[in-house]
């Protein structure tokens, strides 16, 4: 674990490469509930956990012992809540994905039920999770042109990750289906379905 | 009620934002130059949370229609309430029926404008700050928005009649920065000439950041950092080698290194950074303290 200054304000934990985002995880769990005094914001990422926090509560000295000295969450005790999601297998890049994955659009699709993911972290617009667990032979690049739309509700994939857009926006994921599940409310206590640890489970629907 | 006759070019509603729930993928946002938002709030009694106007290169017209306590702080400007002139950083009451002008900034950016008892917009996750980026909270104001004035909780009025606030900061601007998180990607070329090299302002900068142009910063590696999370005042520095200055709207997390910081105190100073204005950056220690 490399502690690093981002400012005077906040701390930048890499986890690096063998930690992973497991490791992100289980420390931004054992942090998260409750926050340490003076601890203002986590922003958890694909191998850093950043800490935001109040010079005035607590200092750096202070918080890099606090860091150094938290034993991070095993990845097997945060079974974080599963949320199933509903799916339309329709999405405008399936057959692409199918005819690369040499898996069909139909193999896609069970591939993709199959698993049990976890939300990783957020971070791309209000109430997107990068979703975890995604089976390696779905492990494809972005579109080489992002679309300027992909609508709400959009269930896509890039790299390691799945995701589902929380609104409409400019994207350059593989859509491969839908939802309607919303997924971002801010009138909603917790605004987010999807928050860091959250597991998930994609269904079909027809 | 206040009536938006004319918003300017870009007028907000801002507070202190949205601390703590950057996980959801929701940034802080709020005033992009607290101090001076937060001087606005304690001229007028008002506690540090209360919703203020934020106003981008002046020319916000309001018409009041109840009699309110103001005050105006920030970037200095002519302001004008009926046809009396107004001084900056100086409570004044509005009277209903008049109006209140605020001309183009003689310096800076950004103008405040606090009101006793707040803006009363509804809040979004407990603020009633825009965040242009997420696109949450109230939108932009435009002509014929009505604000309410709210009943937030207030202090004592204040006795002071002007407060004291330091001449702006000119025309070259120095702020202060702590280097890292990623400084090891860059050159030590670059890092000499990021501590060394004078930036201007360009006109594409927001409320998400101030985007400088200048010598460019070679990295010293290939290869893409994963994203990582973004504080305000951070310095991104993409492909281009031009760096980036994050204010209020940034991101949560981004996938450029991140060469230094500028710290918290320094960062109205950016806020109120107009295009073409020059800024150099003084890099302080970010040595951290020994764990015992």
């Amino acid at each position: 674990m490399n502690i690093r200054r981002c400012g005077d304000q906040a701390l930048l934990v890499d986890v690096g490469d063998t930690g992973g985002i497991d490791a992100v995880l289980g420390l931004y769990s054992a942090l998260s509930d409750p926050r340490p005094d003076g601890v203002t914001e986590l922003v958890p990422a694909a191998r850093t956990l950043l800490v935001r926090f109040d010079p005035a509560v607590i200092g750096t000295g202070e918080l890099v012992e606090l860091l150094t000295g938290t034993e991070p969450v095993p990845a097997q005790a945060m079974r974080g809540e599963l949320v199933e999601i509903p799916v339309y297998y329709d999405g405008a890049d399936l057959a692409e994905v199918g005819k690369h994955t040499g898996l069909g659009a139909d193999g896609v699709v069970e591939m993709h039920t199959a698993a049990e993911y976890t939300v990783a972290f957020g971070g791309f617009a209000p109430g997107f999770g990068y979703l975890t667990g995604l089976h390696p032979k779905l492990h494809l690049p972005r579109r080489a042109t992002p679309r300027t739309h992909v609508p709400a509700g959009a269930v896509a994939i890039a790299g390691e990750f799945t995701g589902i857009y929380p609104r409409s926006s400019p994207g350059g994921w593989q859509l491969v289906g839908r939802t309607e599940v919303p997924l971002w409310d801010p009138a909603r206590r917790p605004p987010a379905l999807l928050r860091p640890g959250t597991r998930i489970r994609f269904r079909e629907v027809r | 009620m206040i009536e938006v006759v004319r918003p300017g070019p870009l007028t907000t509603v801002q507070d202190l934002g949205r601390p703590g729930l950057a996980a959801l993928g929701v940034g802080r946002s709020g005033a992009a130059d607290r101090r001076s938002a937060a001087l606005a709030n304690r001229l007028v009694g008002n506690l540090d949370g209360a919703a203020v106007l934020e106003t981008t290169f002046g020319g916000l017209v309001l018409r009041f229609r109840q009699v309110a306590r103001v005050v105006v702080t920030g970037a200095p400007c002519p302001i004008r309430r009926g046809r009396r002139g107004e001084a900056m950083n100086a409570p004044f009451t509005v009277w209903p029926g008049e109006e209140l002008t605020l001309g183009a900034p003689t310096s800076g950016l950004r103008t405040y404008v606090a009101v006793r008892g707040g803006i009363g917009v509804d809040k979004v996750l407990e603020s009633r700050s825009t965040d242009l980026l997420a696109g949450l909270g109230p939108a932009a104001l435009s002509e014929g928005d009505e604000l309410p004035i709210g009943d937030d909780e207030c202090g004592p009025l204040p006795s002071v009649e002007v407060a004291p606030v330091p001449d702006p900061a000119g025309f070259a601007l120095t702020v202060r920065v702590m280097p890292g998180p990623r400084d090891d990607w860059f050159t030590a070329e670059a890092l000499k000439t990021f501590a060394t090299a004078t930036y201007e302002v360009t006109s594409e900068s927001n409320r998400v950041g101030v985007r400088l142009t200048g010598p460019v910063l070679e990295r010293a590696r290939e290869g893409e950092l994963l994203s990582e999370g973004m504080v305000p005042g951070a310095i991104q520095v993409p492909p281009s080698g031009l760096p980036l200055v994050f204010l209020a709207d940034h991101p949560v997390t981004g996938g450029y290194p991140v060469i230094g910081v500028v710290l918290t105190d320094d960062l109205p100073v950016m806020a109120q950074a107009r295009p073409g204005q020059t800024v150099s950056f003084r890099l302080v220690s970010a040595d951290l303290p020994a764990a015992a």
